[in-house]
């Protein structure tokens, strides 16, 4: 057996309980994205073209409200910054791998994915330094090492694999069920579930309450570009009560 | 726009973010003001998103009892913070939604 394989499968592995709630997160989405007007294959093709949750998420509202292109462009950027930081987290983890591999690599590059596999080389890590120290160097744990992005890849395309399928059959139900559900509430229900983790101090709630409110005063204001002002002085207002508490 | 292209300029900036430190950085660091704004681009982003969805009906600013959805979303905030499940707060918001709307429409 190939070095590579146990890695793709332990990546695998590890994602696997999260991809249960990844789930229904895929099927809402599609059932958003047909509730908007988007064709079937502009919903699945969103999923790999995208790939990124919760834009998503927003994308769907964005695009039922008529919003003009760019403003829904700059929003799911926005929504997206985040994955800069995955980025530059776990560059070091792949800088002896060649420009073709980053290049590959770095589509799988979500939440999910970055959570698992750092967490595993963070632990590579730590095992060799023990190892250094003992002057023991396990062929083994060098091979691992080795492949470790294969342990990224596993996690990568299990979770891409399971979105695809939950996007198709969010898009197959969406078809069938009726308006009356107002399942269209789960998009705000699935937002609180991902923000409420994020207030983990006082500048991040603050910083929050602060772009909620701008963002309702701001509702009316056209293209919708209240929700992109909202965000930045939102973001300027954490930045500054960071550097003060 | 067309939706496709906004799709496809939407897909390759977010890869672009994803691609850009792990193409070009060895181990160069992201400057700290930016990691702070950064991280609170999350909590921000989606209170900016909820608020309105939650709040308005139509253009109408819906600030009563009589906003099922803001009860929902009161008591889903609640559900995610005492359990953070994401299915759980979902689950528990279309119930309440759902049975206020059974029992008062």
């Amino acid at each position: 057996m190939r070095p590579q394989f146990p890695e793709f499968i332990s990546g695998l592995k590890a994602v696997l309980p999260i991809l249960i709630g990844v789930i229904p997160f895929g099927m809402i989405y599609g059932v958003l994205a047909l509730d908007a007007g988007m064709l079937p294959v502009q919903a699945q093709a969103m999923s790999s073209i995208v790939f990124a949750g919760s834009s998503q998420f927003i994308a769907t509202q964005l695009i039922g409200g008529s919003v003009i292109g760019i403003v829904i462009v700059l929003t799911i950027v926005i929504v997206n910054l985040r994955h800069l930081l995955y980025s530059a987290s776990i560059a070091p983890y792949f800088k002896n791998l060649s420009k073709t591999k980053k290049v590959f690599l770095a589509y799988f590059l979500t939440d999910e994915a970055y959570a698992v596999a750092i967490a595993h080389f963070r632990s590579l890590d730590r095992e060799q330094s023990h190892q250094k120290q003992a002057k023991n160097n396990s062929e083994h744990l060098i091979i691992r090492s080795k492949y470790k992005y294969y342990y990224y890849l596993g996690a990568g395309f299990g979770l891409w694999s399971i979105w695809q399928i939950s996007t198709a059959a969010g898009i197959y139900l969406g078809a069938i069920i009726p308006e009356s559900w107002s399942l269209d509430f789960t998009l705000a229900l699935t937002l609180i579930a991902l923000v409420v983790p994020t207030f983990e101090d006082r500048a991040s709630l603050i910083a929050a309450l602060v772009a909620g409110l701008i963002s309702v005063f701001a509702f009316t204001m056209p293209y919708k570009i209240g929700l992109l002002v909202a965000a930045f002085v939102g973001i300027t207002a954490g930045v500054f009560l960071k550097k003060r508490l | 726009m067309n939706l496709w292209l906004i799709m496809i300029a939407a897909g390759v900036i977010t890869y672009g973010l994803r691609l850009i430190f792990i193409l070009l950085v060895g181990d160069r660091e992201i400057p700290d003001d930016i990691k702070t704004g950064l991280y609170f681009v999350p909590p921000t982003v989606l209170t900016a998103i909820i608020l309105p969805e939650v709040l308005f009906s139509g253009d109408k600013l819906q600030l009563n009892f009589g906003n099922f959805r803001l009860i929902a979303s009161i008591i889903a905030v609640f559900v995610a913070w005492k359990t953070k499940s994401p299915i759980l707060t979902v689950a528990a918001g279309m119930i309440i939604l759902w049975v206020l709307q059974a029992l008062f429409i």
